[in-house]
């Protein structure tokens, strides 16, 4: 579907996208994950053909985004990081020139606004000015407009931002709804999001690719399989005593008790090794009663500041001189607390 | 390039900005028409026309700050530049759309000649020319106003450079007269004009060497000339600087003769200025 070749965007001396390459199949949801400023916006809006970049390619379909931009933008449905919307113009005018701009057929125009207005639940909306709207419905209006012509390839920046969190568990369904006909590439620095819709993560960081694997295999690649988190009634040097039997055990981190009479561990074992059972029978030989025993959660977060962390440590920042790094800042103190609510939205979703 | 076209029609229909250019327009040609031709009975509809071509000082950037820099600025750019059109259609169709919003006044205008005509003898062919200048001098001067809407993205910034550069090609001739028509004068002119070039050209492509290369030549060359057969360079200011003058090219017009050198001159301006925004767009796509 979409082929991303080596792909380079320099604003001049600051490096937003560095060599770049991956490939997009058919019907699945793709994540674009990294933190502000990681060059998601910048790659996106290369593959849209919104800017050029540097060097390297994009192929939509087949087709070079730079020598045939109308037949690869046939392909795509692009929702930007602001939704583009002409504020004097009512929800249906406006459909009504996207649909035209697209150059959706003049017997499908009216059936197609409809069904995605009804699709995205904008339809009260119809006769509004779109000045007059909430910032949520106008994300909508953004994503109907994306989704107009129904374009094999959709690809929104940050869909959710900015929206309550019932209107991002909506969003999502839609997004889940889609991807039975659409291929969905979406972009996100918030990890709940990406985790929840998304079959394949691609992590971004500094314009590189950190990770790219489906979200169960990083998540499952994370080191939470062999470590074990473990309460026990009971003394610990009796506990130590008879933990240092069991060979299994490679690293033992002891950590503070729930209360005076119990002991917290946690300990790391071999590779695909389930030590629970033995333990289980040893203790309650031992009569020393487990109150807790569970693996290690690794959540994406973790697996993501590891990525991330590593990879920012060794690069000085680009000399303290980029330009562009002051505002960002602001939008990003800023997306944080938006990244605070959406993980609250996300555990309610959860429960 | 139709979607686009229709949209910004009503845009301006639906908002106060068309319909103020209009009022503006129809009432300034309105007192003129009424003074002139009406009262004093004057039979040259070609002049009333020529006494508000200033207007279009103030009318011409109010109307095109908007077209590209505002796009730019609400980011809607996106919507447009991510769609399966060409940036010549975009310009295009805006252009187009401002054209068609001058159009009205212009068609009303039309009916001018025959308000006159009912109270004696006018020369329709001599009128109608007069308004095909007048109109064609109102596209060319749009196009100059999209131009600059696309270089920047804040509207008012591209309002008043547009004004700016009005002002001056309407004021250059007399500008132009100040200068002494010796010899000496434009030659100094001319190697001052080869020096900005040069400035310009290092600003562009950020490469001394060849900005100097061509500075020097160009001066060289000029002085070479002078040298030559210095007799050249009489008044060649004042000529060079006319072509810059807009506003003169529709003076023949103005006395009814279809001025075909003029109408070369206006779709050159159109085209050349409509050219340049699409350069402008794509350049800042590679940026």
């Amino acid at each position: 579907m979409i082929e991303v070749k080596n792909l380079v965007k320099k604003y001049g001396d600051h490096i937003a996208v560095d060599h770049l390459s991956f490939h997009v199949d058919k019907g699945q949801i793709y994540g674009f994950l990294g933190p502000n400023g990681a060059g998601k916006s910048t790659t996106m809006n290369i593959m849209t053909g919104y800017i050029a970049s540097t060097s390297g390619e994009v192929l939509i379909d087949g087709h070079n985004i730079l020598e045939e931009p109308e037949a690869a933008k046939k392909c795509i449905g692009y929702l930007p990081e602001q939704p583009p919307l002409y504020f004097d113009m009512t929800v249906a005018e406006y459909l009504k020139f996207a649909a035209e701009l697209k150059k959706v057929s003049k017997y499908e125009r009216e059936t197609q606004i409809e069904q995605v207005m009804e699709l995205t639940g904008i339809t009260a909306m119809e006769n509004r000015l779109i000045k007059n709207l909430s910032k949520g419905y106008k994300q909508r209006v953004g994503l109907a407009q994306a989704i107009l012509g129904y374009p094999e390839i959709i690809i929104l920046d940050e869909p959710t931002v900015g929206l309550d969190p019932k209107q991002i568990i909506e969003i999502r369904e839609l997004i889940r709804k889609l991807s039975e006909e659409h291929t969905i590439i979406l972009s996100s620095h918030i990890l709940s999001e990406v985790s929840a819709v998304c079959d394949y993560i691609m992590i971004i960081n500094h314009g590189k690719l950190v990770a790219s694997d489906t979200t169960e295999n990083l998540m499952n690649h994370s080191l939470g399989s062999n470590t074990l988190e473990l309460t026990v009634k009971g003394e610990k040097q009796d506990v130590e005593k008879m933990l240092r039997d069991v060979e299994e055990i490679q690293k033992l981190e002891w950590k503070p008790g729930e209360n005076e009479k119990t002991v917290s561990m946690v300990i790391t074992t071999e590779e695909k090794t389930d030590i629970r059972e033995k333990l289980f029978y040893m203790m309650a030989e031992a009569k020393m009663p487990i109150m807790n025993m569970q693996f290690t959660k690794v959540s994406l977060e973790d697996i993501f500041l590891e990525l991330t962390q590593n990879e920012t440590a060794p690069v000085p920042d680009e000399q303290g001189t980029k330009p562009e790094s002051a505002p960002k800042d602001e939008t990003g103190t800023d997306t944080e607390k938006e990244n605070e609510t959406e993980q609250e939205a996300h555990d309610e979703s959860n429960l | 390039m139709k979607a686009i076209y229709k949209k910004e029609v009503k845009s301006y229909l639906t908002s106060m900005i068309g319909y103020v250019f209009i009022f503006f327009i129809l009432l300034l040609e309105g007192i003129y028409f009424t003074a002139y031709n009406l009262q004093n009975a004057y039979p040259l509809f070609g002049t009333t026309l020529s006494a508000v071509t200033f207007i279009f000082l103030i009318l011409v950037p109010v109307l095109t700050m908007k077209t590209i820099a505002e796009e730019r600025k609400q980011k809607t750019d996106q919507l447009l530049l991510t769609a399966p059109v060409s940036v010549s259609e975009i310009v295009l169709g805006k252009f187009l759309a401002v054209a068609t919003v001058y159009a009205i006044p212009v068609l009303i205008i039309c009916l001018y000649p025959m308000i006159m005509g009912k109270y004696g003898t006018v020369s329709y062919a001599m009128a109608y020319t007069a308004v095909l200048g007048f109109a064609l001098l109102g596209f060319a001067q749009i196009a100059v106003g999209v131009f600059w809407s696309s270089v920047t993205e804040n509207p008012v910034i591209a309002a008043v450079v547009t004004f700016i550069v009005l002002f001056v090609c309407y004021m250059i001739t007399g500008i132009g007269s100040l200068i002494p028509d010796s010899s000496m004068a434009s030659l100094a002119c001319y190697m001052l004009l080869v020096l900005l070039a040069a400035v310009w050209i290092y600003h562009m492509i950020r490469n001394l060497w060849i900005a100097a290369v061509i500075g020097i030549a160009g001066e060289a060359a000029l002085a070479i000339t002078y040298v030559v057969k210095s007799t050249l360079f009489e008044g060649s200011i004042q000529k060079f600087l006319a072509v810059f003058d807009i506003t003169s090219h529709f003076d023949n017009f103005t006395n009814g003769i279809l001025d075909l050198q003029g109408v070369v001159y206006f779709l050159s301006v159109i085209i050349i200025f409509l050219v340049l925004t699409v350069q402008t767009i794509t350049k800042r796509r590679w940026n």
